[in-house]
């Protein structure tokens, strides 16, 4: 990547803020993801907003509420919203009604599988559709936090308070227990489907070897981790949570047991998402001052995208071929880079 | 109140123990005409006739924080409620957490300490317990859930007060005032007690400690000396001024005051001991505090073995420099407490 050559010498950080594409968006923004070539800006109620190569600003109406939780393949974006409304946007700027609770509990968390299966969770009901099959349902013993599924096999990651559950919905009696002590938000698997990790309501994260469910126990963060990336392969995941961005390392068969992990990008600020390239070892970090860099994981060669003094950035995400960057802060100003 | 707490969306607690009438007082903060939009958070979603826009159903999950403080429990649904409302701010100017009628406060209470996100966007206000006059004395009684409600309370509504007699009505305020002699108490029929009085109280900000509780001031003439009695059960006393006085075995108030200065590196470390090894059983703390040269009040307040606390301002001329502090507690080791409190005065 040519554009990413920080001079040896130089002794101020090299700058590409001028070519951003500036956005006002004009609502809170709460993540960004790319549909097709446009990157869809998902608000905190409501609208979804489009954004095309041009810059242009098309909204769309998705929800009768505030939107809590939103996943993309690429090809389209499911959200759950505080209607009790499970939603998904096609690339077309489409809306489909996926489900809707009967009780309009609120949707605290959906995930997308790569075959167009998808899950979503109300309370302790976790629920998982594929095509034209039946819904499934698994509860779980308390609040469900975060959902993913697994990169092969219809298998789905469920977090909660304890612990995490893992579970082919299409097996009856399949729901594997993975107990660790305290609240558990979000959870990834790794892209070669060997660990889970999970984000804990203490400031740190939790992963567990799916081989023999070995515990990793990953702390030392100043504020509860948000924003989890995984590198290009997989060999590192990316976090937010503290003043630099922490990096674990996962290349080898024991993924980050007794390694130290890698510090990159710090700043005066706290990180708060963080996005690596698909393709290339580079990442973008944004900051709790609005800061967004692009950082080598190399030697951590940084460039700045976008300077300080903003509210903290709340979405982040590159296209799939890594050729745009898409960021906001939290009050939907943001902006687009093409590389 | 500084300009950051003020951007805070407050919260409200509202306990009580079940049929005292706490729905009732929250529809009528919601039915009155004040122009206000609140959130309201309840326990059993979709039950309760309760007209409001923006109204969640929580699950009262209680968990412990790993950080090796075992009474550090936090409500895990109120997280994550809060952060879905954050999504909306703008959408209303404030919060009320309505519990079951066997909630604990605290793990709601601590919520708003503990956690960073939660305490960024919003700040705990008050804790509002709405008590029937008619049974909660025998709550009191055989209910570990009604004395804690009554401990923890900021405000006290006394509800139904037409259903007892005035006898009654002075045994249950009582046995209210033996276990909590600060909250402020309103009695009421069917809840109406001015909606000021409830909400937008401030209790836990530090900057009203003294502002909001005027009973704070005179403790001392409420607070009797009891350790040295030895007796077994609700003994009776008159006070001459017609009053019955109860003492609570199980829960108490502990005032002490002091008008010669702390020392500082005394007491600091004396009360962060004493809640991290008594944390379990005080309730709630509070305190101002005159410091050995120092010009500046200090006040803390604290919930469990959670504290907090700042310099709040200078002393004033002719201010009598005093400290005082109160603990609310389960079964206070007064004696102790006491001790420990005598040996930060600097002589």
């Amino acid at each position: 990547m040519k554009e990413f050559t920080p001079p040896a010498d130089s002794a101020s950080i090299v700058s590409v803020t001028e070519r951003v594409k500036p956005l006002a968006l004009g609502m809170v923004v709460t993540s960004v993801h790319f549909l097709g070539n446009r990157a869809a800006f998902v608000g905190g109620e409501e609208n979804v907003a489009f954004v095309d190569g041009q810059g242009e600003i098309s909204k769309v109406a998705v929800h009768s509420g505030g939107i809590l939780s939103a996943a993309s393949d690429g090809k389209r974006l499911v959200m759950g919203g505080d209607d009790g409304k499970v939603v998904s946007l096609d690339t077309k700027g489409e809306v489909t009604l996926l489900a809707t609770d009967p009780k309009r509990r609120w949707i605290d968390a959906v995930a997308l599988h790569p075959d167009g299966a998808y899950a979503w969770s109300a309370g302790k009901t976790a629920f998982f559709k594929s095509g034209k099959s039946e819904e499934k349902s698994l509860e779980v013993p308390s609040t469900v936090g975060g959902l993913a599924f697994a990169p092969k096999g219809q298998r789905l990651a469920i977090a909660h308070y304890n612990g995490a559950t893992l579970w082919f919905p299409n097996m009856e009696g399949s729901a594997e227990f993975l107990p660790w002590a305290g609240s558990h938000l979000g959870v990834t698997f790794s892209p070669d489907n060997k660990f889970l990790v999970t984000t804990m309501h203490e400031s740190a994260l939790h992963g567990w070897r799916l081989a023999d469910n070995r515990h990793m126990r990953m702390t030392g963060y100043p504020g509860r981790v948000r924003s989890m990336s995984w590198s290009a392969g997989g060999k590192a995941l990316a976090t937010s949570g503290a003043d630099t961005v922490i990096l674990w390392p996962f290349a080898s068969k024991d993924g980050p047991m007794g390694k130290e992990p890698a510090m990159l990008a710090p700043l005066q600020a706290r990180v708060s998402m963080v996005a690596c390239h698909p393709k290339n070892d580079i990442f973008a970090a944004g900051y709790s001052d609005g800061t967004v860099l692009m950082v080598r994981l190399e030697d951590g060669a940084e460039i700045l995208v976008r300077r300080n003094g903003t509210p903290p950035v709340a979405a982040l995400a590159w296209n799939a071929k890594g050729t745009l960057l898409a960021f906001a802060d939290e009050n939907g100003d943001g902006g687009l880079l093409e590389l | 109140m500084s300009e950051a707490t003020a951007q805070k969306i407050p919260v409200t607690v509202l306990t009580g123990y079940l049929g005292a009438g706490k729905t009732t007082l929250l529809n009528r903060i919601l039915s009155e005409n004040h122009g206000k939009k609140y959130a309201v958070i309840v326990n059993e979603f979709g039950e309760i006739g309760i007209d409001n826009d923006l109204i969640i159903g929580a699950d009262e999950e209680v968990f412990e924080m790993n950080n090796g403080c075992i009474c550090c429990t936090v409500r895990g649904d109120l997280v994550r409620i809060m952060e879905g409302l954050m999504k909306r701010k703008g959408k209303f100017d404030a919060i009320i957490v309505e519990t079951t009628g066997l909630a604990d406060p605290a793990p709601v209470a601590q919520t708003f300490f503990v956690d960073e996100d939660v305490q960024k966007n919003a700040r705990l206000d008050a804790v509002v317990t709405v008590a029937d006059a008619k049974w909660l004395s025998d709550r009191l009684k055989d209910a570990p859930e009604a004395k804690n409600q009554i401990a923890f309370a900021d405000v006290i509504v006394l509800n139904k007060i037409d259903l007892v007699s005035k006898g009654e009505l002075a045994e249950v305020e009582a046995r209210i005032r033996a276990i909590n002699p600060y909250a402020k108490l309103h009695r009421t029929e069917r809840c109406s007690v001015a909606l000021a009085d409830v909400l937008d109280r401030g209790a836990f900000d530090l900057d009203r400690i003294l502002d909001i509780e005027p009973d704070f001031l005179n403790a001392d003439d409420h607070d009797h000396d009891h350790h040295h009695h030895g007796h077994d059960h609700h003994h009776d006393h008159d006070h001459g001024h017609g009053l019955k006085h109860y003492h609570d075995e199980d829960m108490q108030s502990l005032s002490l005051k002091s008008d010669k200065p702390l020392d500082p590196n005394v007491f600091m470390p004396w009360l962060q001991n004493l809640v991290q090894v008594e944390g379990g059983k005080i309730l709630r703390s509070k305190g101002i505090l005159a410091f050995h040269d120092d010009d500046d009040r200090y006040v803390f307040q604290g919930v469990h073995m959670m504290l907090e606390g700042n310099h709040q301002r200078k002393w004033k001329d002719g201010e009598p420099r005093e400290s005082r502090l109160v603990f609310i507690g389960r079964e206070l080791p007064q004696d102790l407490i006491r001790q420990g409190f005598e040996s930060c005065i600097v002589s």
